[in-house]
């Protein structure tokens, strides 16, 4: 079983992983029931003897003891990180795992990545060589940042340079929230396409998200919560809604729902790669099929269903409900409509009790509605785990490289150029040692080249499948 | 010099077979009954086979059969091949055999020394290595096994790692295998060292995953070195069409193309067509792996349990393996055979159901010509062989008087022919197509297969296409 390990950098990346640990605790808790420590649980957590003092009090079989989560959190000002180890989880954290500094990044990428990246990079690859030692078998680095800001940006994207040259073997997963249309941040734009840059040459995966999204999701859950529409009841302990099931009572910060919500993403990403199934998909395979040319690694997210029904026996229709939304565009978790685009490909990971049948009659039902690749007629990625997510029977979780995530680079793009013609808030980041503008024009030309990749794609979507001739062999 | 066209005949025609290979042999069915002999003759009793032969036989033989050692490879390796000794065993204990109870332990008798040895303890001990690069599966498995209570894996039998191939062919033909290929062949031959008569290899593996696939493609290659004298089948499974893994194209081809210079038989099994016959045949509704897994195991272990050796009804075939192979697999060409099984009904159905040969037989032969894979008068159509072979010598049929798995009579058909053509071309097809636009290429040229190596396979299966056609 292999391990891996979180790193949550800047404010939106900690709290965001700060719910995420909170969830993936009340996971494992509600599927051991005995207490011991098993490889599902070392995927995430190691079991340590607290009484121990220094690096020696790792267990590795046995009773759970104390368990501290594999992760890295790193934030240029005190202020989250400090709470998280004030909060109900500071026992999770070890604070040998913690890099922080005093006076924050200023929502600037230049600061973040080229003075931070360069006053931290010791201390950071030693934290990060310290997590891979206590890992038996480490396979994947989870990063969890924003895309808008300074730290989670800058010294985000630094890392992933620092975590390519030292360990080229393991894989890097990246979860970037990309700023929204009305994103108070001003220099948002300038951050994200610098950022963007070093994601298309330094990451093997990245799920971009956006709040507006995780908004409009949230909202319609209360929607249906509030309107108690006949026959659905959304179960209070749901992973989902709430966080009233977690250690103690905290109270109610604005961004808790939507964190709920990416950090329900990460759990069921990695769940084939924990519990059993008859079907299992591990990590690495993500990245073998759905990345089919080394820059076009963007995957769009859906989470389905968003609720639980109060039916224990799902009748099928239920079942393919299921199916059906995860494709619509009101449950990707980026403002994307995957439906009227190209797919490159696709994977489904069902949780639950679900079987192939319900996945084959799924997936042909839905295949005439969406257009693919004419190279990847039939790509469908499956993967079916037996262990449902806490206060589900089943969930569904897609990921698509599709064409729809052009809009929002274009989106990105034009905000940026708008702001760069003027050359506005540009000073800010020249001024910073290491920044020129040619940062700039490589970073814009960057993400041009990929628009248009995926251009060339979108090109050839409505023409007819050639077979193209094949070899023939001489008798 | 011939262009052969890409396009596959219809498969329908088994008749229409031109017979340029030089050294001819071509359709090679064979059939193997597990029946109760004397109560139903067909109308008019085919000269091949023997069934006007009574087989009251007195004291059955106690000839002892060879042994054949399982290798399980990757989740479905390992799946599956937990569901066939599971079947094997379960008939072997069956109480509904009937026939004689000296006959039974012959059968018994015969069933366990081919897939399992014994233990101290009287639990036997299934013949069989379990490779996996991660450990849930073979953690299952064992645990699966073990708490059956009747049988068991070997405690040392299993080989795994920590992290799985990723679906890449090349990270388990080029970083696994040579990584791993000491332990593994150790511990494999300290299990044909167990056998007291080793007949050979049983290789279960999928195509469209990583593990099964390239290291399954490697282990095998390495048996044929360290083991050239004995037998090598691979018992491969065929991904569903609209696909599992996405890549699945790429590394069946590569698969498939190792094997065929590596392996003796290659026993190819759908999932599609599994899948038919759990939804059409057996009325399950809500299908599950483990549904699709019992019916393969069913089929493999009607053609694996013992049956009785053409020189004599009281025998036990010594060696399935070696039969199989020399009926089925006489040119190195034609490797590719297809198994169809009859009948298969639900458990509910089976109790109400009488079974008649002619019916069975009837049915057998509809599926041999309409292709389905769902069911000896009419197997002796010359029609339906190459003008090379004349229907003796290339039907054979083997016979035993126990009911295999509660099916009162039960028919089973092993062919080569040009059945499996039709979907290997197809995944030929998607895999060109794919390979045209080079995507996921850079997945493989990471770990050392390069374009070259999949334009050799390319090569190799369109032969094999050809040849097949051609027939």
């Amino acid at each position: 079983m292999t391990q891996s390990v979180v790193v949550q950098v800047g404010q939106c990346g900690n709290q965001i992983g700060c719910c995420f640990w909170d969830l993936a605790l009340r996971e494992h808790a509600a599927v051991n029931q005995k207490g011991i420590y098993d490889e599902a649980i070392s995927s995430f957590f190691r079991n340590v003897d607290t009484r121990v003092v220094g690096d020696g009090g790792s267990i590795s079989k046995g009773k759970i003891c104390s368990l501290k989560a594999r992760a890295v959190l790193i934030d240029m000002e005190e202020g989250v990180v400090n709470e998280i180890l004030q909060g109900p989880l500071r026992d999770v954290f070890d604070t040998k795992q913690l890099i922080t500094d005093i006076s924050g990044s200023g929502n600037n990428w230049a600061v973040g990545h080229k003075v931070f990246g360069s006053l931290y990079q010791d201390q950071i690859l030693e934290k990060f060589r310290k997590s891979a030692e206590h890992c038996d078998c480490l396979q994947c680095f989870f990063i969890i940042h924003s895309m808008g800001g300074g730290t989670g940006s800058g010294l985000g994207t630094f890392l992933l340079k620092v975590l390519e040259d030292e360990f080229p073997e393991v894989y890097r997963f990246v979860t970037s929230i990309y700023p929204s249309g009305e994103d108070d941040v001003i220099t948002s734009p300038y951050n994200s396409i610098l950022a963007m840059k070093e994601l298309n040459e330094h990451a093997d995966c990245v799920l971009p998200i956006d709040n507006q999204s995780l908004f409009d999701i949230i909202s319609k859950i209360d929607l249906m919560v509030n309107s108690g529409k006949l026959g659905t009841t959304v179960k209070p302990k749901s992973l989902v809604t709430s966080s009233s099931g977690a250690l103690k009572k905290r109270h109610k910060k604005p961004f808790d729902a939507m964190n709920n919500i990416v950090a329900n993403l990460l759990l069921n990403l990695t769940s084939s790669a924990r519990f059993e199934g008859s079907l299992n998909m591990d990590l690495n395979e993500i990245s073998m099929n759905l990345v089919p040319f080394p820059q076009l690694h963007y995957l769009v997210s859906s989470l389905t269903p968003l609720y639980t029904l109060t039916d224990v026996n799902i009748p099928p229709r239920r079942l393919d409900q299921m199916f059906s939304d995860a494709f619509s565009k009101d449950h990707q978790l980026l403002r994307a409509d995957p439906k009227h685009s190209l797919y490159l490909a696709c994977a489904l990971m069902v949780r639950g009790n679900v079987q192939i049948s319900d996945l084959r009659r799924n997936i042909e039902r839905l295949k005439p509605s969406l257009q693919f690749v004419s190279w990847n007629q039939e790509g469908w990625k499956t993967s079916l785990c037996s262990v449902p997510p806490v206060g589900h029977s089943h969930s569904l979780l897609a990921l698509a490289n599709n064409t729809c995530v052009k809009p929002t680079f274009m989106e990105l793009k034009e905000r940026f150029m708008r702001l760069y013609k003027k050359k506005a808030h540009l000073h800010h980041y020249l001024q910073v040692e290491g920044m020129e503008e040619s940062c700039f024009t490589e970073a814009v030309s960057s993400l041009s080249a990929l628009i248009q990749e995926y251009d060339q794609l979108d090109a050839t979507k409505n023409m007819p499948v050639q077979d193209l001739p094949r070899l023939s062999i001489a008798m | 010099m011939r262009m052969v066209s890409r396009l596959v005949r219809s498969l329908n025609r088994t008749e229409a077979l031109v017979g340029v290979w030089r050294q001819g042999l071509a359709v090679l069915p064979r059939l193997v009954w597990n029946p109760w002999a004397q109560v139903i003759l067909p109308p008019r009793p085919p000269k091949v086979l023997g069934l006007q032969v009574v087989f009251r036989g007195n004291t059955p033989s106690l000839w002892l059969s060879m042994s054949i050692v399982t290798v399980q490879l990757g989740q479905c390796g390992n799946q599956i091949g937990f569901e066939v000794f599971d079947a094997l065993l379960s008939d072997s204990h069956s109480s509904q055999g009937l026939c004689s109870m000296r006959e039974n332990e012959a059968y018994q008798a015969s069933c366990k020394e081919r897939f399992f040895s014994e233990e101290e303890n009287g639990v036997p001990i299934a013949r069989a290595v379990l490779v996996d690069m991660e450990p849930k599966v073979i953690n299952q498995t064992l645990s699966k096994a073990a708490q059956s209570g009747q049988w068991k894996y070997g405690q040392h039998a299993c080989f795994c790692q920590k992290q799985g191939s990723g679906n890449n062919w090349a990270y388990g033909y080029s970083v696994h295998g040579p990584r791993h290929e000491e332990s593994i062949m150790n511990i494999i031959r300290k299990e044909v060292e167990k056998c007291d008569s080793f007949s050979g290899f049983f290789i279960i593996m999928s195509m469209a995953g990583g593990t099964g696939s390239g290291l399954g493609a490697f282990v095998t290659q390495n048996l044929e070195d360290q083991y050239s004298n004995s037998l090598k089948m691979n018992q491969i499974i065929w991904p569903y069409g609209t696909g599992e893994v996405i890549v699945q194209n790429y590394n069946s081809i590569l698969t498939l193309s190792h094997l065929y210079r590596s392996s003796d038989a290659l026993l190819l099994h759908e999932n599609d067509a599994i899948h038919k016959i759990c939804a059409k045949l057996m009325n399950i509704k809500q299908i599950s792996f483990s549904d699709i897994n019992q019916v393969l195991a069913h089929q493999l272990g009607s053609v694996f349990q013992p049956t009785y050796s053409a020189e004599s009804s009281f025998h036990y075939r010594r060696n399935p393996l070696g039969d199989l192979m020399e009926h089925l697999v006489p040119h190195p060409e034609f490797k590719m055979l297809s198994v169809r099984n009859i009948p298969h009904m639900s458990e509910n159905s089976l109790a109400y159901t009488t079974f008649t040969w002619a019916g069975l037989l009837k049915h057998l032969r509809q599926m041999l010509i309409s292709n389905a894979k769902m069911e000896e008068e009419g197997f002796k159509d010359p029609a339906l062989y190459t003008s090379w072979l004349k229907p003796v010598n290339a039907f054979n049929v083997w016979k035993t008087q126990r009911a295999f798995s509660k099916y009162e009579k039960s028919a089973v058909l092993v062919s080569n022919s040009q059945f499996l053509v039709k979907p290997l071309d197809m995944i030929v097809g998607k895999a060109w197509n794919m390979f045209a636009s080079k995507a996921y290429i850079h997945q493989y040229t990471k770990f050392g297969i390069e374009e070259e190596d999949f334009l050799d396979s390319f090569t190799s299966l369109e032969q094999v296409v050809a040849s097949y056609c051609n027939l």
